[in-house]
């Protein structure tokens, strides 16, 4: 089962090949339509800096969905207030006329942020408030306080003129340099990071070897390093055609990068998918369910507040529509992403092909000129088509399982009893269907005592 | 000789590996209660199942013979379109129904498209009168006890044209005065409408009270059939038919182990149950273990033997606990599973699919779960390649049958499944294992091997407590015996001493024991009532 195989790579890479090959169609249609080249910088770059919320705010849901399929409906709004509130410090208004230095406006918007994260995560994790039911009253709450401040600080309900230095941490770009003209500095950064990618890709391909356990055979792994290295290269080129590295290039990647050691590489992201996979299971392991599903929601409103600076700094302005369905954006990027909607499985790589292709889609049609409506109806479409496609795979790896599962239910008689008696019909039927359906397949993957 | 409604005719139902009934047979008179009594795991349930088309035709060997025609049972339906109705233990009612509603589910009365209330409640009504219960039909079911929902169940399927009622532990959640109540119901039904039953039954004197038939059931075999009216139907008698079986060596002997100190001791511990927190699940229960001793708890269920492990386990179970908990000598608090592992114990769950594995993990993922710290640096960064080495010691230890550490535990057989959550808990290097029925529904050659991975464990001094409701297994396995009835130690004895007979006599009462269960089961009258 652990064996190398084309097929398992591909079985693997199913979301991130149609991600490929969405691109080029849109590529192909782009320019033979408007006569747009999509790979051009500008279009890449804002495509980035347009969805960077997507990636940190997926970042944050991913979290809470691996708890058990737990969502946060309340982060669209919270980008509001979080905007409003950084608006209301840092620029001169009608309720505050003295605007504090930014580094205080920044530590004032994590304070509130870390104070919802809490309060959120003490009503779901201690209190036992379903989250969809806590965080759809966020979602409420804080659009109506955002847009009351905003009001209030200004005739426009909206707040604008940031301070350069705030724009400076959330927006902007490093190395500046003119526009249409490359970007040294840039190009040896992203040389840098493909050299280092290459460089642990073969180090753990090796390490593995050295301890003797299964490796990628060569020849895939030189490709895997191609392929990485051109990618990186290919987005270097881009940004430094631009007039420099994007800040929020940065913040993304650092924030991707730390959730994807925290989920792949350490306890506390082992700590999540189990208490996903198996809550009971989790807290008879000494696994502390209440702490994880408090960080789960605290570390989702502190990610949020980075995201609620980065779109106001992006868009110039707090306003009050600001955040809107953000919340779905971050949630669909999960479920596109193969992120598992009850829980247990899914990871960073995986959402950000997720929110990559999402965007991909609503960029493109918006550049060959469809309605918007129809960009709805598409979108609506892709999620419907990622969870039956979740499932159907789900369903497929299942199989094997059928056999021993029946035999459970038979060397346990006494355990039947328990079942309701629907229950049990229902079961059986199911197994015997399935029995039914598969029974040549089965005998190749299962492993009987 | 009246006429067999019902017969069961060399009955063989096997399941991959295990042969859960073999050549059973089994004849129902018309009008007569048969009680079917047997072991947990002996096969009763089994035969039921095939019985009322849970197991489909098709799916078993022999012939099942109803009202003089061969039957071909596909689903429950089938069964019940002849009147065959089972009663499952656990109560299918739903709660924010009411008892009217409730009787006629699925069976709603009225034309195609609308439920005729009046009907359905004048039926009910009807029903409920025959089964001696007062209670108005619009009455929701979370409203009235345990005990009239027992009724309730009786009398739906009474609604359902019963003419076979097959009653399933039908005592098992009742106290005595509800108990009796129901005996008699039974008793009446057979009066006066000539209803035919099948009991299914741990509790003996109830048997013996009810029964006109006692048909026992052991290792999937039909034993005898008792006749209350020629033979002798004693407690004994069913006792000794019931577990009349020679131990062979099934159970590997440990040599030269040394009982060490004690290592974990419960004093007067006492639990009450987290929703009906007036309920005692553990009564002032003393135990305790030493190094290297396999002591085994026996129990039927429901005699408060997981809720005793899981409250010890750093409550993990149940509210109001008290008692005090001492560690090698010392005394211990522990709060939180976490607390009870550090301190060095391991609670290896009865249900290993509900809460001991994650099966959509890998075998990896579920045996270093319990000590992520020992595959870690610091404790936050694991260390990938350690984890693997861990998994794979432990699958060649244990001999677990899987292709790789990165199959997930879904895929895996019962036993193997077994493998996995035992490696799990060796791996978090307890010094008190506490193991929850470790071979439910696991094959012959896989107890096997459970048991000396066990035997393993207590050569290397660690101290084993062994729950079980396998008689056999307990005697076998045990150094000492504890045994457990109705929240209470009813019994210790050393395993040398143990004999089927007297630990079941212990249970029952039938001997010395005996004023000491009847002080339990008044007791557990008054703290219900």
């Amino acid at each position: 089962m652990n064996d190398f195989s084309m097929k398992n790579v591909l079985k693997k890479n199913v979301m991130t090949l149609v991600l490929l090959g969405v691109y080029i169609l849109f590529i192909i249609l782009g320019f033979a339509i408007k006569g747009t080249n999509i790979l051009e910088p500008a279009i890449v770059t804002s495509l980035i800096e347009r969805y960077a919320y997507v990636f940190i705010l997926g970042a944050g849901m991913l979290m809470c969905m691996l708890t058990g399929g737990n969502i946060d409906l309340s982060v669209g709004s919270f980008v509001c207030f979080a905007g409003a509130i950084v608006g209301l410090f840092s620029v001169e208004n009608r309720i505050f006329a003295t605007p504090l230095p930014t580094p205080v406006v920044i530590l004032i918007a994590f304070g509130v942020g870390i104070a919802y994260g809490a309060l959120l995560g003490f009503l779901i994790a201690y209190v036992r408030i379903p989250p969809w039911i806590a965080t759809l009253a966020g979602y409420l709450a804080f659009r109506g306080l955002g847009t009351q401040y905003l009001t209030k600080a200004s005739a426009d309900a909206a707040i604008t003129n940031f301070p350069d230095s705030l724009e400076k941490i959330f927006g902007g770009y490093l190395f500046e340099s003119d526009w249409g003209e490359i970007n040294i500095p840039c190009i040896v950064i992203g040389v840098l990071i493909a050299a280092a990618v290459v460089f642990t890709t073969l180090l753990s391909r090796k390490k593995k070897i050295v301890k003797g356990y299964k490796a990628d055979p060569m020849g895939f792994t030189i490709f895997k390093c191609v392929l990485l290295a051109a990618i990186i290269m290919f987005f270097t080129v881009e940004f430094s055609f631009v007039g420099g590295f994007p800040v929020v290039v940065l913040w993304i990647g650092g924030i991707l990068l730390l959730y994807g050691i925290v989920t792949e590489k350490t306890t506390i992201g082992r700590h999540f998918m189990t208490v996903g996979g198996n809550a009971e299971s989790a807290r008879l392991s000494g696994i502390n369910n209440k702490l994880v599903m408090f960080c789960a929601y605290l570390n989702m409103a502190v990610l949020t507040v980075i995201a609620a600076m980065i779109v106001t700094v992006r868009a110039s302005a707090a306003n009050s529509t600001a955040g809107e369905e953000y919340e779905l954006d971050a949630i669909a990027a999960c479920i596109v992403g193969g992120v598992s909607a009850y829980g247990g499985s899914g990871t960073i790589i995986g959402m950000v092909v997720g929110a990559t292709l999402i965007g991909v889609i609503n960029q493109g049609m918006q550049l060959i000129g469809v309605d918007q409506n129809w960009i709805k109806i598409v979108k609506g479409l892709v999620l419907l088509a990622a969870v039956v496609f979740e499932i159907k795979s789900k369903q497929t790896k299942a199989k094997p399982a059928a056999k021993p599962t029946k035999k459970e239910t038979a060397s346990e008689p006494e355990d039947e009893i328990a079942k309701a008696q629907a229950e049990i019909e229902k079961a059986l039927n199911d197994a015997v269907d399935e029995e039914l359906a598969e029974a040549p397949a089965e005998s190749v993957v299962t492993t009987e005592s | 000789m009246a006429k067999v409604l019902l017969e069961m005719k060399s009955i063989t139902k096997t399941f991959p590996g295990v042969k859960a009934l073999d050549n059973v047979n089994l004849k129902v008179e018309e009008g007569e209660i048969h009680a079917l009594v047997g072991e947990n795991g002996a096969g009763k349930s089994t035969l039921m199942n095939v019985l009322s088309g849970i197991y489909p035709f098709g799916t078993y060997e022999g012939d099942i013979v109803y009202d003089g025609e061969v039957c071909k049972f596909h689903k429950i339906k089938d069964s019940e379109k002849k009147g065959i109705v089972i009663i499952h233990q656990e109560l299918a009612l739903v709660p924010y129904l009411t008892i009217g509603e409730n009787m006629f589910l699925g069976n709603e009365q009225g034309s195609k498209w609308c439920i005729d209330w009046n009907k359905t409640y004048a039926e009910a009504d009807k029903y409920l009168e025959m089964v001696g219960l007062t209670d108005s039909s619009k009455t929701l079911i979370k409203d009235i006890g345990t005990g009239k929902q027992q009724l309730v169940e009786i009398a739906k399927a009474l609604a359902k044209n019963a003419r076979l009622l097959i009653l399933d532990e039908p005592t098992s959640s009742l106290n005595e005065t509800d108990s009796r109540a129901l005996l008699d119901l039974m008793k009446k039904l057979q009066r006066e409408q000539g209803m035919t039953m099948i009991i299914i039954s741990h509790k003996l004197n109830e048997v013996s009270y009810v029964a006109d038939k006692i048909t026992v059931v052991r290792d999937g075999s039909t034993i005898e059939t008792l006749d209350s009216k020629t033979d002798d139907i004693s407690e004994t008698r069913i006792i000794k038919g019931m577990v009349g079986r020679e131990i062979t060596d099934r159970f590997p002997k440990r040599h030269d182990v040394e009982i060490g100190d004690v290592m974990m001791e419960v004093k007067n511990w006492t639990v009450y149950h987290p929703e009906f927190s007036e309920r005692k699940v553990v009564d002032d229960v003393s135990i305790n273990v030493r190094a290297g001793e396999v002591v085994g708890i026996y129990g039927l269920m429901g005699a408060g033997r997981t809720e005793l492990a899981m409250s010890v386990f750093g409550r993990s179970y149940g509210i109001g606990i008290s008692g005090e908990l001492w560690l090698r000598g010392k005394p211990a608090v522990l709060k939180s599973p976490k607390q009870a592992i550090k301190a060095g114990l391991a609670y290896v769950t009865e249900d290993r699919k509900g809460n001991g594995l994650v099966l959509s993990n890998s075998i990896l993922r579920n045996t270093t779960l319990a000590n992520l710290e020992g595959v870690s640096t610091g404790g936050i960064f694991l260390d990938q390649d350690k984890e693997t080495e861990v998994a794979q010691e432990y699958v060649r230890k244990l001999r677990t049958k899987t292709p790789s550490v990165e199959q997930l535990v879904g895929n895996l057989s019962g036993g193997n499944q077994q493998k996995v959550l035992l490696a799990k808990w060796m791996f978090a290097n307890p010094d008190v294992l506490i193991l929850d029925e470790p071979t439910r529904g696991i094959d012959v050659g896989a107890k096997y091997e459970i048991y000396c991975i066990i035997n393993d464990l207590a050569k290397a001094g660690k101290s084993v407590i062994m729950i079980s409701s396998e008689l056999p297994e307990v005697i076998g396995m045990s150094d000492r015996i504890y045994i457990m009835n109705q929240a209470k130690i009813v019994g210790e004895m050393k395993a040398s001493e143990a004999t089927q007979e007297n630990i079941m006599a212990c249970i029952v009462g039938v001997r010395g024991e005996s004023e000491n269960a009847e002080a339990v089961n008044a007791e557990s009258v008054g703290s219900e009532a």
